[in-house]
């Protein structure tokens, strides 16, 4: 069981949590109508075996969105942030 | 080389079974190949096997880090179904089928592959609807497709929640007899024999380590038994499509995630049909042995690691009790788990990469296991012709960037959701 | 009843003040409290408790505990059914009614026993060997015979009758084991103030000890320690419960059997509790198992572990045998052996050793064992139990059988063949344990952190300072399987006992190649029973070594899966099936709706009238009268399961500008609009309406199904995509109750019924948003409409919906209100071409869904980038078209493939996707999507439908049905 440490509410269990998968990508800039780079932000992964920067929702929570980075392998945690810092690493 | 048979199964018990030969010879590596698949589950083998069998070529070897069939192949709940709706998946799920049904006598290997049928079962009238397209575009395709009442479900599968409890009353099902279940292992070992018979070098405990690259072309593989030429180098390592594609400098669409399946302890025949649950996530059969084997939905996150956590164990079992109630005094076994790459329209790939030398099968996401025959026969012919087979055409890696996604579920690009 | 042959007198730690009945096939006999099945029949003088799986060989009970890879019985009756249960795990209860399984027709009496007695044909892998013809579907004739001689046990017939839970704990230290380290443990960390919990597989404390003489040391020791936890608050011990999984960050699944040792659990109470734990530390004290030797026919009734006849012994007081021979090459066995003596049991050790601890040889001697050393029993006689055993002369330095020596009555071969630590949860988190050569054991390796391994499990000898060291560990003489005599009849030599296999399986499996530990597991089956292989798998590894003439270290172990023993389905499920596998979600008017009728449909975890039939209506009758009387004057339908979004700030009109296709600043106060939002890769997402409340407030409303992916998506943009928009988004799905009321007298309706607003066409427009009250209930009214009709949707406080509905009913009846339900809503938006569910598949465009023209130039907005992918505005993409049957009474059918006359095969050209019959048309109509779009107006294609065997004909027009320049909705 993954236990996520959600800055507003306190260490839960993942089931609290929804999935949103890879963060290592910006948001494109909606006026960039660049279909390559719009692909590669929706559809083309780094899949890292290891340390993975990921979002997770805290849906059952505060409804916050946050930035997990989390080992793909051992699936420890390393850190948890609110995903409105922007902080893109 | 011995031929299976209940005679020679009958001529060797006579003689202690001491006669038998290898199934597959422990082939050291050479150090070179025309061909060098990377991957020797049942995708990686079975295209070692056409390639060998189909297009002639001479110098195969199939690379296994660990031991033939110990990846997905090994490790799924053993479904083979040809019940796609989209076109560029349709016809490829039913060659493969094709070649199911003659697979154990085409390896002499039986891989009990056994066509009991599979029951999609719906639980809305709009699911009946959703059913009925599914259905009919495989009558037209020339697929065995029926559409069922709640009544002929109950006859077919009594087990089931037909009795006012069920959350999600069953109003029919999409029937396919000519789907069912095989032997996972066998797979792999019928075509790891197979492909033996026809010269294949299956070369175990090998592990590659990088790609060899000669002017940017993909010239061979460092491993940890050597370095190895190769004209050709195919990847079938599906839960590790990323990672060796980026040997070669390519990201995919394709993320890997696990996914847990069980089995409970053997009891006497009470599920005589695949049946797969239209409100959860939950497929369940009964095994030859007596075990009800069960697949769940996926873990959720990304991951590389074979162990799946409790989260899904309870929905899955949960969903199991909610269909099947007589089952809830069984007991779970085992629980265990594999990695799968999901790509993000839940179609496969196959396809020559962009990297000359360098040849992708990945992306299975759950549905590998029956696709192994076709995906071992369109990966044999891309390689073998440097182009796409007909069936596979439309695999390609390109299709995301050109809006060509073949979305069976229409879940959009949500990996994990297909 | 019968009285207990094979009891002894005294001893042991059965309560002789309770005795209890108990049937075993039938047959009546009685037992002690605090006996297991399996030791009340061995009291009972019984050893033939089952046939095993592939060759129906006899089987007694082989172990003591959870190990026990034989002795598998059926529990109970009717509803409670139990297939499959380890004898040896179950705690006697009154009245317990146990069968033996997989015997026909009876457990004496097997004829399928046979199969034991023919030539080896049904080896491991027999199966892949044949079968394979005489045609390509002969296997599906095999398998029907071969499916029947599967399983064990029967399956349950009935509904299980019991409940089970599921509950959480947190601690700090998680102990597994309740054994002598375990409690040491337990109470070491107790005593520092930690919160600690003890789990305990058995019903009650002590593990190890509870085998020994009773009255020792220890005892004093094991009621002291259990004194001390039970005073210490922060300590809390679980007994019954099995620590079955170790799973990420510490936490643990644990099955905790509440109720299993009564014959049904009392009122309101459990059966099995699942329990998820989170420990900060866990300290794995689970002991060890001990493992057999293998030779010939040692799978006979009355061949068992050394430690299983001990437990008997000393803590049932059931005497296994009477000549008994123990079969040893280490230590521990001579406890048996010497302590069954005592109790007046004739014994001969037979060790391996030629040479073993000096006061252990006096020991034995002193006890009036006999020894046997540097011997190896080569074989085990008799039919339906043990008799005999050939016994030889051995070298384990030169392992070859020698011929017979001797040959020795017994009625109980008590063997070792030394110890394996329980170290399954610690490899269940990838830490696999290592073979020490010395111990000839599994030992941790690598211990993961937080982790700590104590006792047995650690390969520690002695339990605690202070109390008497368990035998030595490390004067075993490893060794696994004895050969068959020189010039012996070949016998079975089992090394999973419970799958039938054999050490030749084991050999033919090496010789055909299968020789990686994985591929002999799964070639053999070896380990896959319910036991898991807990007292075989070393020993298939160690031979496995020995075939492929390698180091056991360098073979590696089989991969341990959880759960550590089986886990009932029950208990894993928890309360969460049935009816209440999902919630259900309930409109604030669902009771009326169900007063009144109505018949409800699943939309997703929402329930919604379906239809409200008429006595005798069916679902076609009623929905055509329903959608016919709204067109006629006025109808009402529930709509409060549409997702609702507040959307509030000063950036809100910029947000919704970037999420919905269409330009939404320009929207004035008061107005509503229609929008489509996309995916990000360009699909459509979904549809719905936006009002504008005031400069800085919107009222979003969504489809039912994707309320929440929407909502999701929003918190999602506004958090990490662009955190600079001051806006914030609310989900109010619950907070407010939404009726439609359509029809073209829905205005005089609602004008009489809110009458502080001017219902006006010029005063209150299509699309104007109103806010007032029907008597006291406040009410915002949006005049917009699904069915094509005037038409005004009225959302209130969800607490005043029912009382709203009841208003706008009552009100309603001098027009004439007729109330639908999701039926009739979808035949009034066919009939007007709203493309709904059935559309928006999550595979299609704006433009095939006819929406093209919404999207702005002038701004950008999400999904519209990867909208002109190539493969997204290709031509002959299927774009909504809406279908009438040429033959008006011919039913059209959702799903049917649309296709060129003539040309039925493939994909088709197009798919219809929603269907009515229309009471406005007075014909069957559908809507759908097709290749090339309106372009084909007027054409007639067929629509397939081969399921059926249905072809039917039907004509291309503007899926805008009824009322297509919209002067109804503008009345």
């Amino acid at each position: 069981m993954l236990r996520i440490a959600c800055p507003y509410c306190g260490e839960r269990d993942q089931v609290e949590f929804a999935y949103g998968g890879d963060a290592s990508e910006g948001f494109p800039e909606l006026a960039d109508s660049d279909v390559g780079r719009w692909t590669k932000f929706v559809f083309v992964r780094e899949n890292p075996r290891g340390v993975h920067g990921e979002y997770w929702h805290h849906q059952y929570g505060c409804r916050q969105w946050l930035r997990v980075v989390r080992d793909t392998v051992t699936h420890q945690v390393h850190s948890v942030a609110p995903a409105r810092q922007g902080d893109r690493t | 080389m011995t031929r299976y048979s209940a005679l020679s199964l009958i001529r060797n018990a006579l003689a202690g079974n001491r006669g038998w030969p290898r199934a597959w010879r422990d082939a050291q590596p050479r150090a070179e190949y025309d061909v060098v698949i990377v991957g020797g589950g049942g995708h990686g083998l079975a295209s070692a096997y056409y390639l060998a069998r189909e297009h002639g070529v001479s110098k195969v070897a199939v690379l296994e880090k660990g031991y033939v069939g110990g990846g997905n192949t090994g490790r799924n709940t053993t479904i083979v179904r040809s019940n796609y709706m989209i076109d560029g998946n349709t016809r490829f799920y039913e060659w493969s089928m094709k070649l199911w049904e003659g697979l154990s006598r085409d390896l002499n290997f039986n891989v009990m592959f056994s066509q009991r049928g599979q029951l999609n079962l719906c639980h809305s009238k709009a699911q009946m609807d959703a059913a009925a397209r599914r259905g009919n575009i495989m009558r037209l395709n020339g697929i065995d497709a029926e559409l069922l009442s709640r009544h002929e479900v109950r006859r077919m599968a009594p087990i089931l929640d037909f009795s006012d409890r069920a959350r999600f009353p069953i109003h029919g099902a999409l029937w396919q007899q000519r789907a069912g279940t095989a032997r996972h292992d066998a797979v792999a070992w019928g075509y790891a024999r197979a492909a033996d018979r026809h010269g294949v070098d299956i070369i175990q405990q090998c592990e590659v380590t990088g790609l060899i690259r000669d002017q940017g072309r993909v010239v061979g593989v460092d491993t940890t038994r050597g370095p190895i030429r190769a004209g050709k180098v195919g990847l079938a390592v599906a839960g590790h499509t990323s990672e060796l594609a980026a040997m070669a400098g390519l990201r995919l669409p394709i993320e890997t995630h696990l996914l847990q399946a069980f089995v409970t302890e053997p009891v006497k025949p009470v599920l005589d049909v695949v049946v797969a649950f239209g409100a959860a996530h939950l497929y369940v059969s009964q095994s030859d042995h007596g075990g009800l084997v069960m697949g769940g939905d996926l873990d959720g996150y990304n991951s590389y690691e074979q162990r799946g956590d409790l989260p899904i164990v309870e929905e899955t079992m949960a969903a199991v009790k909610s269909l099947l109630p007589l089952v809830s005094r069984l007991r779970i076994l085992r629980q265990w788990s594999g990695v799968m790459d999901m790509t993000m329209d839940g179609s496969p790939i196959i396809c020559k990469a962009p990297v000359d030398g360098l040849y992708i099968n990945g992306g299975w996401c759950y549905g590998g296991f029956k696709a192994t025959p076709a995906s071992g026969w369109c990966f044999a012919h891309t390689i073998a012709n440097d182009r796409a087979h007909d069936l596979s055409a439309r695999f390609t890696m390109e299709r995301f960037h050109r809006g060509h996604q073949l979305d069976e579920k229409g879940m959009g690009p949500i990996p994990g959701a297909h | 009843m019968t009285d207990q042959p094979d009891r002894l007198g005294q001893g042991g730690r059965i309560d002789r003040s309770r005795a209890l009945s108990f049937t075993f096939d039938g047959r009546a006999y009685a037992g002690w409290s605090g006996d297991t099945l399996a030791s009340a029949l061995l009291a009972n003088g019984v050893h033939l408790v089952g046939r095993s799986f592939k060759y129906h060989r006899p089987r007694g009970v082989y172990a003591a505990g959870v190990e026990e890879p034989n002795a598998l019985v059926t529990l109970r009756k009717g509803g409670r059914h139990e297939p499959n249960v380890a004898a040896t795990t179950v705690e006697l209860f009154d009245g317990l009614v146990a069968e033996s399984q997989n015997r026909w027709p009876s457990l004496g009496l097997d004829m399928l026993g046979a199969i034991d007695r023919l030539p080896p044909v049904f080896a491991a892998g027999f199966y892949y060997k044949t079968f394979l013809g005489p045609t390509r579907k002969a296997w599906m004739f095999y398998e029907r015979l071969i499916r029947r001689t599967g399983g064990m046990g029967k399956p349950p017939g009935q509904p299980d009758p019991d409940r089970y839970e599921k509950a959480h704990a947190f601690c700090d230290v998680l102990v597994v084991g309740g054994g002598p380290s375990g409690l040491a443990a337990a109470l070491a960390a107790g005593r520092d103030g930690a919160r600690v919990v003890v789990v305990e597989n058995e019903p009650v404390l002590g593990g190890s000890l509870l085998a020994r003489p009773r009255g020792g040391e220890s005892d004093a020791w094991l009621a002291a320690a259990i004194d001390e936890l039970a005073a210490l608050p922060n300590v809390r011990v679980m007994t019954r419960t099995t620590a079955f999984g170790a799973y990420d960050n510490l936490v643990f699944g644990l099955a905790e059997r509440v109720n299993d040792h009564l014959a049904e659990p009392p009122p309101y109470q459990p059966r099995q509790r699942y329990w998820v734990l989170r420990a900060r530390r866990a300290v794995l004290a689970s002991g060890m198992i001990e493992r057999p030797i293998v030779f010939g026919n040692n799978d006979l009734p009355g061949v068992m572990l050394a430690s299983a006849a001990r437990c008997y012994l000393n803590r049932y007081a059931a005497l296994a045998g009477r000549t008994v021979v123990a079969f040893t090459n280490n230590d521990s066995a001579y406890d048996a052996a010497i302590e069954l003596a005592a109790a007046g049991a004739d014994v001969s050790m037979v060790d391996v050793r030629r040479q073993i601890p000096g006061q252990l040889e006096r020991q034995a001697r002193d006890a009036g064992v006999s020894l046997l050393l540097g011997h190896a029993v080569g074989g085990a006689n008799g039919r339906r139990a043990v008799d005999s055993v050939d016994v030889i002369e051995f070298d384990a330095a030169s392992p070859s059988a020698g011929a017979v020596k001797s040959r020795l009555p017994c009625d109980l071969v008590a063997v070792s063949g030394g110890w394996t630590p329980t170290l399954h949860l610690l490899a269940q988190r990838g830490s696999k344990p290592v073979f020490d050569e010395t111990l000839a054991m599994l030992v941790p390796e690598v211990v993961p952190e937080g982790f700590r391994v104590v006792g047995g499990a650690a390969a520690e000898e002695a339990p605690l300072a202070g109390l008497a060291p368990e035998r030595s560990l490390a004067t075993i003489a490893p060794v696994w399987a004895i050969a068959d005599p020189l010039g012996a009849r070949p016998r079975k030599k089992f090394v999973d006992i419970q799958n039938d296999v054999t050490t030749d399986d084991i050999s033919l499996a090496h010789l055909e190649g299968y020789e990686a530990v994985e591929h002999l597991k799964r070639y053999t089956s070896q380990g896959m029973g319910t036991d898991q292989g807990k007292t075989s798998n070393l020993n298939a590894l160690a031979i496995l070594a020995g075939l492929r003439d390698e180091p056991r270290g360098t073979v590696g172990t089989t991969t341990y899966r959880p759960p550590y023993t089986p886990v009932s389905i029950g208990a894993l499920g928890g309360a969460g099936t049935g009816q209440h596998f999902m919630p259900v979600r309930r409109s604030p008017i669902h009771d009326w709706h169900q007063g009144n009728g109505a018949v409800f449909t699943d939309a997703g975890l929402w329930q919604r009238p379906w239809y409200y039939p008429k006595a005798g209506e069916s679902l076609d009758a009623a929905y055509v009268r329903e959608a016919g009387e709204v067109r006629d004057g006025v109808g009402m339908v529930d709509v409060s399961s549409l997702g609702k979004i507040d959307v509030q700030g000063p950036d809100a009109a910029d947000f919704l500008d970037r999420v919905y296709v269409n330009n939404w600043r320009s929207l004035p106060v008061g107005k509503a609009r229609y929008g489509v939002m996309l995916r990000a890769d360009g699909i459509v997402l979904d549809d719905g309406t936006t009002s504008r409340i005031s400069e800085d407030h919107y009222f979003m409303t969504t489809t039912t199904a994707n309320a929440g992916v929407v909502m999701t998506q929003f918190e999602f943009l506004l958090q990490a995509a662009w955190p600079e928009l001051k806006v914030q988004v609310t989900s109010v799905t619950g907070q407010w109750a939404g009726i439609a009321v359509a029809g073209p007298r829905s205005r005089d309706l609602l004008a009489r019924l809110v009458v502080d607003l001017d219902f006006d066409n010029d005063a209150f427009p299509f699309m104007g948003v109103r806010h007032g009250h029907a008597g006291d209930i406040p009410v915002r009214l949006l005049r917009i409409s699904f069915s094509g009709e005037l038409a005004y949707e009225v959302y209130t406080p969800a607490d005043y919906g029912e009382e709203l509905w009841r208003a706008v009913h009552d009100h309603g009846r001098e027009f004439g209100l007729v109330v639908y339900g999701t039926e009739a809503l979808g035949a009034l938006r066919i009939e007007k071409g709203h493309v709904a569910g059935p559309e928006i598949d999550g595979r299609t465009t704006l433009s095939d869904l006819g929406l093209e023209r919404m999207a702005s130039k002038k701004k950008p907005y999400l999904g519209g980038a990867l909208m002109e992918r190539e493969g997204l505005t290709e031509a002959d993409r299927p774009r909504l078209v809406g279908l009438e049957t040429t033959d008006r009474g011919t039913k059209l059918r959702a799903g049917a493939i649309l296709c060129q006359p003539g040309r039925h095969q493939g994909h088709g050209i197009g798919v219809v996707t929603s269907v009515t019959y229309s009471p406005a048309l007075g014909g069957n109509i559908g809507i759908g999507l097709l290749a090339g779009g309106m372009s084909r107006e007027g054409e007639v294609i067929d629509a397939v439908f081969p399921l059926r065997g249905e072809v039917v004909a039907v004509r291309v027009r503007s899926p805008h049905f009824v009322d297509p320049e919209g002067e109804r909705l503008h009345a």
